[in-house]
């Protein structure tokens, strides 16, 4: 389950790359979160992405359309209602709805005592550090964690799952607009 | 401040002039001026490389000299700035670094206009932007001219006047010569400079105090005269209560805002991917947590080492407490290493507020022709036209904040950023988050968001005690102050949002389906990004 980035930059657009179909298939939507692997998105260019020639098998092939855009619009609704994007979106929304509701919270909690109750701020913790301190602190040392942890989250969760679907997508979409023309 | 600290700040800022204006000539070499190119300089900078400009463009002097100000002279009050700066960084990261980079091209426009009836939303979308930009543009000539004044210690109008000209010209070289990518070059040696300058500091005042950060805090409080109060809440923002919902305010539009600067969002498209532009996010919090943290460093320290009453004396708004601290930290005034210290940060004041209003006219020019000109123009520009329009509206816009600039000569600098972030908070954030996630949203509810936000921000500004109605304001003679917080946000914020809402669900027109398939599908797998 390597990617490889000469994969990435090698395709032509036109033949089938190597490590490919190992690498696709339904267990990408469910794939173990602690495997290392080399980061197929660093260092890859904007253009010139490696089209893979084979239709994926989590998202169903999108019918022709007479009309290009239909077809295309026709791919995205059949990608979103994939079981591998569904997975996708749910850990994405699993780690930030719940984050950013806790950070928010935090953060209101703070502002607002800091305004209405400066007295339980001035409560002395340690020598010179009162409550206040250690709290504007904590803000600064809860955004470092919820940032390592968001980074890693992703990095191990969500990118290669989102990086197939992305593949898939862009060859669906240039299928069906091809197969219309 | 003797003539010998302006000598070498001015050298020294000559100096930085002459580099960047070498970066901008260098990189601007044999490039062909596409679109692409001048609005996110080939998209093909390194995580790291844009984690460094976002935070260039982000630490602005208002941080620098401000925040430390505030620090020296209010104790614990100026702290509360900064946590807000920072935590704002959280909502950029997770709601929208990625995906705005995955579904848009240029500007925030781009991401709304994708879904929805293209015109309307993006004449709205980019007016908003501009609107924003030129109010945080504003809010830096005028503390580029005070500063300059300040730390040149000429405070004469032609003084100020002509170093405000002087830098919006400046600005419009690098943009509309150079645009994204010399742009970008500059924000990163200019942070590198910042940084720098920031560590030797604080590092300094940390030996002074043997490490102590306990002594540090006693003698800071012991020399402001307010004991421990200094270190505790309430100096600045604890008189009645309308002073602390105005507070409440700040701290909203701080946290809310930042996600919606265009100047901010602009730079995401600088790198290839969504992976870089989280990874870029993620080095820009690092960097920008770690400058902050020192700020709070150099807020206390110049309260126990400079003591308040001298930073007041200096400027009231507290805005040369750094520069004092570098010349009593070099050794005085008439040593060596105290001019050379004071000459350094100066400098690194004016590189930083050069940088910062270079990405925002480049952001906002952005806005100008890629949203408002090819939207107003019938038919699409052609993209070496559009580049055309984008490098006239930078001066266009460099010529508008220079005037203004002179105009808001006397207002304050911290109310004009939080102004700006309040105004990014309820016009830009609302429509944002809703194009992005919600299924049902309509081009009318994008339409309301943004005017339902931008319009309540500026309104309650005007009928703000800021305009009118107290001796302090804009125009003490009239009394037009219907409204008793400085800072719309609190009210603004919640109206944008109220006013998606309400046009998506009051239209008769449906979302459609397909077009936020194709939105979330992009946004979470980068499918069709360019």
């Amino acid at each position: 389950m390597q990617f490889s980035k000469g994969r990435v930059r090698g395709g032509d657009g036109s033949g089938p790359s190597e490590g490919h179909h190992e690498a696709r298939g339904p267990a990408s939507a469910d794939m173990p979160g602690d495997v290392p692997f080399d980061d197929p998105w660093y260092d890859a260019l904007s253009s010139g992405w490696g089209e893979p020639s084979t239709v994926a098998a989590p998202v169903p092939a999108a019918r022709q359309g007479q009309d290009d855009d239909v077809a295309a619009a026709e791919v995205y609704l059949e990608v979103q209602g994939s079981p591998a994007f569904q997975e996708v979106r749910s850990r994405y929304r699993r780690f930030v709805v719940p984050a950013s509701v806790a950070f928010f919270l935090w953060y209101v909690a703070y502002v607002v005592a800091a305004t209405a109750a400066p007295g339980f701020m001035a409560r002395p913790v340690a020598g010179a550090v009162n409550v206040g301190l250690v709290a504007g602190l904590g803000q600064f040392l809860s955004t470092f964690l919820l940032t390592w942890a968001y980074a890693r989250h992703a990095r191990l969760r969500r990118d290669r799952a989102a990086l197939e679907l992305r593949w898939d997508t862009q060859e669906l979409t240039r299928g069906a607009r091809g197969g219309a023309a | 401040m003797t003539g010998n600290h302006q000598t070498l700040a001015l050298v020294l800022f000559s100096a930085f002039i002459a580099v960047t204006l070498g970066i901008t000539t260098w990189v601007s070499r044999d490039r062909h001026g596409s679109a692409e190119e001048f609005y996110a300089g080939g998209r093909l900078f390194s995580p790291m490389e844009n984690g460094f400009a976002i935070a260039g463009d982000y630490m602005s002097a208002a941080s620098f000299l401000g925040i430390s100000g505030l620090i020296a002279l209010f104790g614990y009050d100026g702290l509360l700035y900064s946590v807000g700066f920072l935590v704002a960084w959280l909502v950029v990261l997770f709601l929208v670094a990625e995906l705005v980079r995955n579904c848009g091209r240029f500007t925030l426009a781009d991401v709304v206009a994708a879904r929805m009836s293209e015109r309307p939303v993006r004449i709205a979308a980019g007016t908003s932007s501009v609107t924003v930009s030129v109010l945080y543009l504003v809010a830096q000539m005028v503390g580029a001219g005070s500063l300059v004044a300040l730390l040149l210690g000429r405070t004469s109008a032609a003084a100020q006047c002509w170093t405000v000209v002087g830098v919006g010209a400046l600005m419009v070289i690098y943009v509309s010569l150079g645009g994204m990518r010399a742009t970008t070059w500059i924000q990163i040696v200019k942070a590198v400079l910042l940084l720098g300058g920031t560590v030797a500091l604080t590092a300094l005042v940390l030996v002074r105090f043997h490490g102590d950060f306990d002594r540090l805090l006693l003698t800071a409080a012991e020399r402001s005269g307010h004991g421990n109060a200094f270190l505790a809440p309430g100096l600045k923002y604890g008189g009645d209560w309308t002073a602390r919902f105005d507070f409440i305010s700040l701290g909203l539009a701080l946290v809310l805002g930042t996600a919606g600067l265009p100047h901010i969002l602009s730079r995401f498209y600088t790198v290839p991917t969504a992976r870089a532009a989280r990874r870029s996010v993620v080095w820009s919090i690092g960097l920008i947590g770690g400058f902050y943290l020192m700020t709070i460093v150099l807020g206390f320290g110049a309260a126990a080492i400079v003591g308040p009453q001298a930073v007041r004396a200096s400027n009231a708004a507290g805005n040369t407490a750094v520069p004092l601290l570098a010349l009593d930290l070099g050794g005085g005034s008439d040593s060596t290493g105290g001019t050379v210290l004071f000459a350094v940060v100066a400098a690194v004041a004016f590189a930083t507020i050069l940088a910062v209003v270079a990405g925002i006219t480049l952001a906002s020019s952005a806005s100008v022709a890629h949203d408002l000109y090819a939207s107003l123009r019938r038919r699409r520009a052609e993209p070496r036209s559009e580049v055309a329009v984008a490098r006239a509206a930078a001066v266009g816009i460099g010529v508008v904040a220079i005037a203004l600039g002179l105009l808001a000569r006397d207002l304050n600098v911290a109310f004009l950023v939080g102004l700006a972030f309040a105004v990014a908070a309820s016009a830009n954030l609302p429509v944002l988050l809703y194009s992005l996630f919600w299924r049902g949203f309509t081009t009318r509810g994008a339409v309301y968001a943004v005017y339902g936000g931008l319009v309540p921000a500026l309104v309650l500004v005007v009928l703000s005690p800021v305009v009118s109605g107290s001796p302090e304001s804009l125009f003490p003679g009239v009394d037009f102050q219907y409204f008793p917080l400085q800072n719309p946000g609190l009210v603004s914020i919640p109206l944008g949002f109220l006013a998606g809402w309400l046009g998506t669900v009051t239209s008769a027109e449906v979302a459609d389906e397909a077009k936020h398939a194709e939105t979330e599908v992009r946004s979470l797998t980068g499918a069709g990004a360019v």
